[in-house]
């Protein structure tokens, strides 16, 4: 190959020719991560895309000499400018240009399928299909003719089941020998209507001296389609293109009489449908499969209801079930390590500061993460690759839109019952930026099982059941108030559901525990740091003697303003850590547990209520902080505690008032 | 009888069948304030003109001629209603009332100009009420504009029903006529592979204003409330509602 046309972003040394990039790019749930799983193995890493909250999941991989690193995409369905997933992954492709780019293509769906492959030729890289779902692509009746299909195309296609690692090594196999061999094979193009082609060919001309990030004849159309991003690119580099790619598109709709994305967008779906027809054959199944039954059953407006409420029951049942006994299993086997690290460090300041501080938060960490975290995962993506959340998503999207949500908020919603961690960390479900931020501000007041045992041990125990309830539908109406309040404050258009509901499928197990692993590991690498350093924190204010200074420098909030006695501004700090701490150190403090003793009844209800809302705990701090950065992290903590306070304050004098 | 009262009556059942049902004669009767008995005669005398299936017993429902009819005068209703109260500032309350009596002497073109001019509305201002398309194929104010000048009325024009897609029952499909909304959405439809003159069928509808399930190229989509009442689809076969 000459590299004397192209010598900075092609590999241009040897040495150099011994390292690969590879793009896995595909639809949402078409088996991509089980073939990216397979590639990998453990040799992965999740983390975020340079400066957006967009998730990246590369890994790297050993294969006939070469090292190739991996990159998945995300999925997607197009590559226009709806969400930044679909700009992200363009943008890799044209700017980083993979060695190859593998298109994971269901072959059950293959005409949606195909309007992305279209576009991913468009970009002009090299590629190969991976045409996965083989199995149940051949259960539906539908047989496809490889053959034709990379006539067709113009790029090599390889059948594969990626869920039982069929076809994994030959795709790779393959993909290495384009890349040896014909590295600048580019795929066969897409022909629109003629009156599209001319006013392509006019911009291609008007560009022809640019600078471009994109393929020439990718940008013309890409212009044509009004797309904002491209544009803003051009403006850059020869703005009058910009003016004429709007007259030219005008002139396409007074044509047809739609909009110009509308044309060439229809158009590629008819190429998409076309060739679809050509290569597949449809012997459709006589009695409904397994699956579509299935379906009908779990999203009939009872028996759906019913499924969905039994199998959340369940979820959620199994989860803090197996979440209690371990958490205080794993508690009692760590603090029985107290005597071995008090010996040798000592009774004194140190020892106080490494028990109390690191080794709590450690454990404190470890019980929460451990026990609670790991089933949630495991059970999130096994919901989520089986197909079965996009149901419940369906089922409860127009309770959801109440608060400004759609159906799939639902999910992290009721996960934060048991612990607003898992529940932060589960609002990557949601599509856009805006929806994950504004379902996780909303988890962060739902109340937590650790906010359930201050209001059931205090409202509850010392008051009665009826209070505690009241105060349960009162935080209820809070989240919906609130949530309401930021869906109208956060700025951003809301997106409605508009969700593909694939076929059900028994997941990839393998896939699934991966998925776990990487993701836990990253939490803990994120939250770990925070709580220990933050038990740390208050063990050295403790240690200090400062708890009682600032105890009195809170005075004027918790006495003054919301009429609490001055000790629990302490207790409410180490609340921070767990919020049932918050509780706990107000019997330690008090010296007893019947606190009847040192409260009023109006001063229990003020403390739950304050207790309720005035700060995620640091671990749900810390699920913000990576999945939204430190800003929105902090804000929401903020806006919290200041609500809380005022909330406080006015629930303490209309009582007053009441009692 | 006159043009007014034949056309308030089919309006009336239109409004009334929202959901496909059957209308009774005393819901007409109540709605109208007119008595049964009278109710009973003029229904005969729409049926003899085929605007709508009578039955004493199972009630009333629109023949497609029928629900063309009260689609335009629905459409002039809501279209009146929009300049009342957006235009001239009239108060919400009385815009009713007085749309009820221009509805019926407005012509074609002038509501045509007047959707224009209001720049294409979706909604009425007193209950939000959908304004039902006008009967060219058109999806923005730019397209109306347009043609209008090209004098390319007539080639749009056509005769089927065009509907949203959640006013559609379950089992019912359609060819996507157009998708109403923001640039993002509609692209994001498209992208989906609801393009212009796709076929979809409603598959599923979720209980209490949920979302639509669509099966669309050998695949289901679920699609909410609101965004499938902004897809026009005209409808293939329709069903006996």
């Amino acid at each position: 190959m000459s590299c004397h046309s192209c010598p900075l972003n092609k590999k241009s040394s040897s040495q150099k020719a011994r390292h690969l990039k590879i793009a896995l790019a595909g639809n949402a749930n078409v088996g991509k991560s089980v073939i990216f799983n397979h590639l990998t193995g453990l040799h992965q890493h999740i983390g975020n895309w340079p400066g957006k909250t967009v998730e990246k999941a590369e890994g790297t991989l050993q294969f006939k000499g070469y090292t190739i690193d991996i990159v998945d995409l995300p999925g997607i369905y197009s590559l226009s400018t709806y969400s930044l997933e679909e700009i992200v992954s363009r943008k890799y492709i044209a700017v980083e240009q993979p060695d190859i780019v593998i298109n994971v293509v269901d072959a059950s769906v293959l005409e949606r399928n195909l309007f992305f492959t279209l576009q991913l030729m468009e970009l002009e890289t090299p590629m190969i299909v991976a045409l996965n779902q083989m199995d149940i692509a051949k259960s539906k009746g539908i047989n496809v003719d490889i053959k034709k299909m990379e006539q067709i195309l113009g790029v090599p296609v390889v059948p594969t089941i990626a869920v039982k690692g069929v076809g994994i090594d030959k795709l790779l196999e393959k993909a290495i020998e384009i890349i040896e061999k014909a590295p600048d094979k580019k795929p066969a193009e897409i022909r629109y209507g003629e009156e599209i082609e001319e006013k392509i060919s006019l911009l291609i001309d008007a560009m022809k001296d640019a600078e471009l990030i994109y393929p020439r004849r990718y940008t013309a159309i890409k212009l044509l389609e009004g797309d904002e991003d491209i544009e803003r690119e051009i403006n850059r580099v020869a703005p009058q293109v910009v003016a004429t790619a709007k007259k030219l598109a005008s002139e396409i709709e007074k044509l047809h009489g739609h909009g110009c994305s509308t044309v060439i967008t229809s158009e590629r779906y008819e190429a998409a449908g076309c060739i679809a027809r050509a290569v597949q054959t449809m012997v459709p199944p006589i009695k409904p499969t397994i699956g579509e039954r299935v379906h009908s059953f779990t999203t009939h407006k009872i028996t759906g209801y019913l499924t969905m409420i039994f199998s959340l029951v369940l979820v959620f049942y199994g989860i803090f079930t197996f979440g209690d006994v371990t958490s205080s299993v794993l508690s009692d086997l760590l603090y029985g390590l107290e005597p071995l690290v008090r010996s040798a460090f000592g009774t004194g300041i140190i020892g106080a500061l490494v028990w109390g501080g690191v080794m709590e938060g450690l454990i404190a960490g470890i019980t929460i993460v451990l026990p609670y975290i790991i089933p949630f995962y495991l059970i999130l993506y096994f919901l989520e690759n089986s197909g079965y959340l996009s149901r419940i998503a369906f089922l409860m999207d127009n309770i959801m839109h109440k608060m400004g949500l759609h159906g799939k908020a639902f999910i992290p919603i009721m996960l934060g019952f048991g612990c607003n961690v898992p529940a932060c960390l589960g609002c990557r479900i949601m599509e856009t930026q805006r929806e994950r931020l504004l379902a996780a501000f909303v988890t962060t007041l739902v109340p937590c099982a650790a906010t359930t045992v201050i209001i059931l041990g205090l409202v509850g125990n010392f008051l009665g059941i009826h209070w505690a309830l009241a105060l349960y539908l009162f935080n209820f109406l809070i989240i919906f108030l609130l949530g309401r309040l930021a869906f109208k404050v956060v700025p951003g258009e809301p997106t409605a559901l508009i969700m593909e509901m694939h076929d059900y499928r028994w997941p990839h197990m393998k896939t699934i525990l991966k998925q776990t692993w990487f993701r836990v590991a990253e939490f803990i690498k994120i939250a770990f740091p925070l709580i220990i350093a933050g038990s740390f924190a208050l063990k050295l204010a403790e240690v200090a003697g400062l708890l009682e200074p600032i105890a009195a420098a809170l005075s004027p909030i918790t006495v003054a303003w919301i009429g609490l006695p001055a000790i629990t501004g302490i207790t409410l700090i180490f609340g921070i850590l767990r919020k049932e701490l918050a509780l706990v150190m107000l019997a330690t403090l008090l010296g007893t547990t019947n606190f009847a003793e040192a409260l009023t009844p109006m001063q229990m209800v003020v403390f739950t209520l304050v207790a309720m809302f005035y700060i995620p705990c640091i671990a749900t701090i810390a699920a913000l902080v990576k999945e939204f950065g430190w800003k929105k992290a902090l804000t929401i903590t903020l806006f919290e505690i200041i609500f809380a306070i005022l909330l406080g304050g006015i629930a303490f004098r209309i009582l007053t008032l009441l009692l | 009888m006159t043009q007014k009262s034949s056309e308030d009556y089919l309006k009336t059942i239109y409004e009334l069948s929202q959901n496909g049902k059957a209308v009774g004669t005393t819901e007409i009767s109540q709605t109208l304030k007119i008595a049964p008995a009278s109710v009973t005669e003029m229904l005969k005398k729409l049926a003899n003109k085929g605007y709508i299936t009578y039955s004493p017993y199972h009630g009333t429902t629109l023949t497609s001629e029928g629900r063309r009819i009260a689609e335009k005068i629905v459409r002039k209703h809501r279209l009146l209603e929009r300049f009342l109260h957006d235009v001239l500032k009239i108060d919400k309350e009385k815009v009713h009332s007085q749309a009820c009596e221009m509805e019926h002497s407005l012509s074609d073109e002038a509501e045509e100009s007047l959707c224009r001019f209001l720049r294409h509305p979706d909604s009425c201002p007193d209950d939000g009420k959908m304004i039902p398309p006008c009967n060219l194929q058109i999806e923005s104010c730019a397209k109306c504009i347009q043609l209008h000048e090209k004098g390319l009325e007539e080639e749009g024009k056509h005769n089927q029903r065009l509907i949203a897609i959640s006013s559609l029952k379950e089992g019912q499909c359609g060819k996507i006529a157009f998708i109403r909304g923001g640039r993002n959405m509609v692209q994001r439809l498209l992208d989906m592979g609801l393009t212009p003159g796709t076929r979809i069928c409603i598959v599923r509808i979720a209980p209490l204003g949920g979302p639509v399930e669509l099966a669309v190229r050998d695949s289901k989509l679920a699609i909410g409330k609101g965004v499938a009442s902004k897809i026009f689809v005209e409808v293939e076969s329709p069903v006996a509602d």
